[in-house]
C-alpha cells in the first residue's frame, strides 16, 4: 500500500514558540489514522499545514504521492475541533455553498446534498436558519458538508464531540463505512477509547515532536509489560501469595470472575516462557483465569508523554 | 464557478437579503426629504417672528418711514417716555430691545451715541438693520442741509442687481457656487458615512466568521486573501447598490419637481444669455435656473467619479476594518484600532468643509485631494467647481496604488488574526504577525 500522506521533517514556528519540530509520518490509504497529542502539542497546526491553511516554515507534505499542491483542498475534508457555520444562513444554501467551494458543481452538489439529508432524516430542515437548530443537529450538518464532496483524506478533529450516544454511533459507522469505501482518515481526539475501536495506526506528538508513530498493535507489543492476569482456584490464597511473590513480581489485582478467585498480576521474568508460568501455576492451584494484560492506548499515551 | 465570485455571490446576498439594508435603502431618501422639510420649516418658524423694538427719539428728527417694519424686526414708538420708564416698560411689555436716540448738536454725535437696551444681544443682521436705518436718514438730513432736496435723493437711489454670466456668455445664478458647495459636501458627506457604514459591515463578518468558527471551515478550502476580498468586493457592490437605488429614487423626486415648477429643459440645451436671463426675476423663474443650473454641473462625471472614489476609499478603508475585525474576538476590542481608522475621515470633512467649499483649487484643498486617505472625501467636494482632468488621475493613481497596498499589508493580519483566539492583540502583535 502506497502512502496517501507523507510529512517529511516539517517545521513550524510561531515567533519564538516552536510549535512543530522537525515532525515526519506517513499515513497508508485507506486506514483511519490517530493523530493523539496532549493540549497544545501541536496537533492543529500539523492539520492546519495539512490543510494549506498555514505554511510549514520548512519540510515538505506528499499527498497521493505528489507534493502538495492548491487544489488538493478539492480532494481534503477538514472537521475543525471548533465547529462553526454561518448562523443567519439557510441549511441547504449554507451546504450549497461550502460544497461548491469544495469544487462540486451545484447541479452534483444538490444531488448529494439530497442523498445524505434523506439518508441523516434532516430534509425537512432545508430551509431552516442554524441558528434554529440545536447544537447536535448542526454538529450532523458540519458532518455532511465535511464529506459531502468525497474527500480522499478525511480529517476529523473530535467528530464525536457534543453527540449523544446514538448520533455518536451514527457518525461512528459512517466512518466506517467511508473507510471501506477507501478514504483515508486522519483522526485525533482525548476519547482513547475510541482511538482503540477505531484506528489502525497512531501517532503521538507531544511537546512539538512526534514521540511515537506505527501500527497500534505494535505500539502496544512493544508497551506490553509482560504482565499477565491470573485467577487461580483455591483455599490457601495467603499461602500460594507469598510462595509465589518469592518466584515473581506478585500484585493482588481485580477483575470480574464468576469464583472465588486469588486474584493477582504476575510479571513473567525474562527466562520464562508463558507456558512455562502456566505449568508452575497449574501445580499449585486451578487456573481459572490467565491473561496478559495488554496496554490500553489510554495508558500508553500517558507513558510516552509522562518519559518524553 | 469561481470561487471568489462564490464568496462575493454569498456577501452580497448575506447583506442584501438583511432587513436593515432593505428598511435603510428605500427609508433613507425619505428621511433626508422628511428631514430637510422639518429643517426648512423649522427655520421658517423662528424667522416668523419680527422682533419687536420699541424707539425713543428724543432728537425728533426721525420720522415714521425710518421705523417701517422688515422681515425679522417691527418697531413701536415709545417717544413719549423718558428713557428710564421706557426701559421698564419695554421689559414689561416683553418688548425685544430699546433703541435710544439721543438729543445732540451734531448728527455725528447722534451717531456716536446711539443706544440699544435689550436682554440678549441682538444678532448682527438686526443690528446692522437698524444702524442702516438711522444712517439713512441722518445723511437725508445732511443733503437737505447742504440743499438736495428730498425727491431728489429719492431719484439719486438705485438697486444694483449682478446678472451671472461666464465668459461665453452663459447665464449663471448666483446661487451657482452655493449650489456647487452643497453637491460637493454632500457627495462627500456619503462618501464619508458609506466607508464607515459599509466598513463596519465588513468588519463585523469577519468578526462574525471568526467567532462562529466557521472560518477554519472556508480556508480549508479558500485562501484567506479570497475570502477576505469576497467579503470586501461583495460589500461594496451592496453599497454601489443602494447608492443607484438612492439615484434613482433621488433623480425621480427631481423629475417631479421639475414637471411640478414647470422647468423647460429645452431651454437648457440653447443656453440662456444674459439678457434672457434679466427679464427672469420673479421667482419661480430663479427656481427654473437654479434646476437648470444643477442641470449643467457635470452630474454624468460627479456620478461616475463619485462611484470611483466610493469603491477606491471603500477598498483602502475596508480592508483595514477587515483587519481589524480578524484581529479581534468580538466588538467591543475594536475600539482601540478604530481611531486610526476613522480619524483621516473625519479630517478630510473638516479639511473638505473648512478649505475647499472658500477656495476649491487652494493649497490645501489640492494636497488633501491626492493623499489617499482623505482624497475620496476632498476630491468629491472639489469636483463640482471643476478640477483638471489630469489632477484627478493623478489622485484617482495614487488612491489605487494604495488600496492595494493596503489590501496587501490587511490581508498578512488578516490571515493570521483570523486563527487568533483568546488574547486581546495590541499593535506590538500586529506588527508581528506581518513577519509570520
Amino acid at each position: 500500500m502506497s502512502p496517501i500522506l507523507t510529512v517529511n521533517n516539517v517545521d513550524k514556528s510561531f515567533g519564538n514558540f516552536k510549535a512543530l519540530n522537525k515532525v515526519s509520518l506517513e499515513v497508508e490509504k485507506g486506514t483511519i489514522f490517530g493523530l493523539l497529542g496532549p493540549n497544545g502539542a501541536g496537533k492543529t497546526t500539523l492539520i492546519r499545514i495539512i490543510n494549506q491553511i498555514t505554511l510549514p516554515d520548512a519540510g515538505e507534505i506528499y499527498f497521493d504521492g505528489k507534493k502538495l499542491h492548491p487544489n488538493d483542498v478539492y480532494q481534503l475534508g477538514y472537521l475543525p475541533e471548533e465547529r462553526g457555520l454561518y448562523k443567519s444562513m439557510k441549511v441547504g444554501e449554507q451546504a450549497m455553498y461550502l460544497a461548491q467551494l469544495k469544487g462540486l458543481s451545484k447541479q452534483e452538489a444538490l444531488k448529494r446534498l439530497k442523498f445524505w439529508m434523506e439518508k441523516f432524516e434532516i430534509e425537512s430542515w432545508w430551509n431552516k436558519k442554524v441558528e434554529e437548530l440545536s447544537k447536535g443537529m448542526a454538529q450532523k450538518l458540519q458532518f455532511i458538508v465535511t464529506v459531502l464532496h468525497q474527500p480522499k483524506l478525511l480529517i476529523l478533529d473530535e467528530p464525536f464531540s457534543g453527540f449523544d450516544p446514538i448520533n455518536a454511533n451514527l457518525i461512528k459507522d459512517e466512518i466506517l463505512k467511508l473507510k471501506e469505501d477507501g478514504t483515508t482518515i486522519i483522526f485525533s481526539t482525548h476519547r482513547m477509547e475510541s482511538v482503540e475501536e477505531l484506528c489502525d495506526y497512531i501517532a503521538l506528538i507531544d511537546k512539538s515532536n512526534l514521540i511515537l508513530e506505527g501500527n497500534v498493535n505494535d505500539i502496544k507489543k512493544k508497551y506490553k509489560s509482560n504482565l499477565f492476569e491470573v485467577g487461580l482456584q483455591t483455599d490457601h490464597h495467603d499461602m500460594i501469595f507469598k510462595q509465589l511473590s518469592a518466584q515473581f513480581e506478585v500484585n493482588y489485582s481485580q477483575f470480574k470472575s464468576i469464583h472465588n478467585d486469588l486474584k493477582m498480576t504476575i510479571k513473567l521474568p525474562e527466562n520464562l516462557s508463558q507456558n512455562e508460568l502456566i505449568t508452575l501455576l497449574t501445580q499449585k492451584a486451578t487456573v481459572n483465569h490467565f491473561i496478559e494484560v495488554v496496554p490500553t492506548v489510554n495508558e500508553i499515551f500517558i507513558k510516552a508523554v509522562q518519559e518524553n | 464557478m469561481n470561487k471568489l465570485a462564490l464568496i462575493i455571490r454569498r456577501e452580497f446576498l448575506a447583506k442584501v437579503r438583511n432587513k436593515t439594508f432593505i428598511i435603510m435603502t428605500f427609508l433613507s431618501p425619505l428621511l433626508i426629504i422628511g428631514f430637510t422639510a422639518l429643517i426648512v420649516f423649522l427655520g421658517k418658524m423662528n424667522n416668523d417672528k419680527a422682533k419687536i423694538i420699541a424707539y425713543v427719539d428724543e432728537s425728533q428728527l426721525f420720522v415714521s418711514q425710518d421705523f417701517e417694519p422688515s422681515e425679522d424686526v417691527t418697531f413701536i414708538d415709545f417717544t413719549g417716555f423718558n428713557l428710564d420708564s421706557a426701559k421698564v416698560e419695554a421689559a414689561k411689555n416683553y418688548i425685544y430691545g430699546l433703541l435710544y436716540i439721543p438729543k445732540k448738536d451734531s448728527l455725528n454725535q447722534i451717531a456716536q451715541d446711539l443706544q440699544f437696551f435689550s436682554n440678549e444681544s441682538p444678532n448682527s443682521s438686526i443690528v446692522r438693520n437698524i444702524e442702516r436705518r438711522v444712517e439713512n436718514r441722518l445723511g437725508i438730513i445732511k443733503l437737505n442741509e447742504m440743499g438736495i432736496a428730498s425727491d431728489q435723493i429719492e431719484q439719486a437711489k438705485f438697486k444694483a442687481d449682478l446678472k451671472l454670466s461666464n465668459f461665453t456668455g452663459e447665464a449663471r445664478s448666483k446661487f451657482v457656487n452655493e449650489m456647487k458647495a452643497i453637491v460637493g459636501s454632500i457627495a462627500g458627506y456619503f462618501i464619508m458615512l458609506f466607508i464607515i457604514i459599509y466598513g463596519t459591515m465588513v468588519m463585523r463578518s469577519v468578526i462574525e466568521e471568526k467567532t462562529s468558527r466557521i472560518v477554519e471551515v472556508i480556508i480549508s478550502s479558500v485562501k484567506p486573501f479570497q475570502l477576505m476580498m469576497g467579503k470586501v468586493l461583495g460589500t461594496a457592490l451592496a453599497g454601489i447598490l443602494q447608492f443607484l437605488i438612492w439615484v434613482a429614487v433621488i433623480t425621480g423626486i427631481f423629475f417631479f419637481l421639475i414637471a411640478f415648477f414647470d422647468v423647460n429643459l429645452a431651454e437648457n440645451q440653447t443656453k440662456l444669455t444674459t439678457d434672457q436671463m434679466a427679464m427672469m426675476t420673479n421667482s419661480s423663474d430663479q427656481v427654473q435656473l437654479v434646476m437648470m443650473e444643477f442641470m449643467n454641473l457635470p452630474l454624468l462625471s460627479i456620478l461616475l467619479l463619485y462611484l470611483f472614489y466610493f469603491l477606491g476609499g471603500f477598498l483602502l478603508y475596508s480592508a483595514m476594518y477587515a483587519a481589524i475585525g480578524a484581529a479581534v474576538d468580538n466588538e467591543t476590542d475594536t475600539q482601540q484600532f478604530m481611531m486610526p481608522v476613522v480619524m483621516p475621515l473625519i479630517l478630510g470633512i473638516y479639511v473638505g468643509f473648512a478649505t475647499v467649499l472658500n477656495d476649491p483649487h487652494g493649497p490645501v484643498s489640492v494636497v488633501f485631494s491626492h493623499i489617499p486617505f482623505t482624497s475620496p472625501i476632498v476630491m468629491l467636494m472639489r469636483i463640482p467647481f471643476g478640477v483638471p482632468w489630469w489632477e484627478i488621475i493623478v489622485s484617482m493613481s495614487i488612491l489605487i496604488l494604495s488600496f492595494i497596498f493596503m489590501i496587501w499589508f490587511a490581508s498578512k493580519i488578516y490571515r493570521i488574526g483570523i486563527l487568533m483566539y483568546g488574547k486581546k492583540p495590541t499593535y506590538k502583535d500586529l506588527y508581528k504577525w506581518l513577519k509570520y
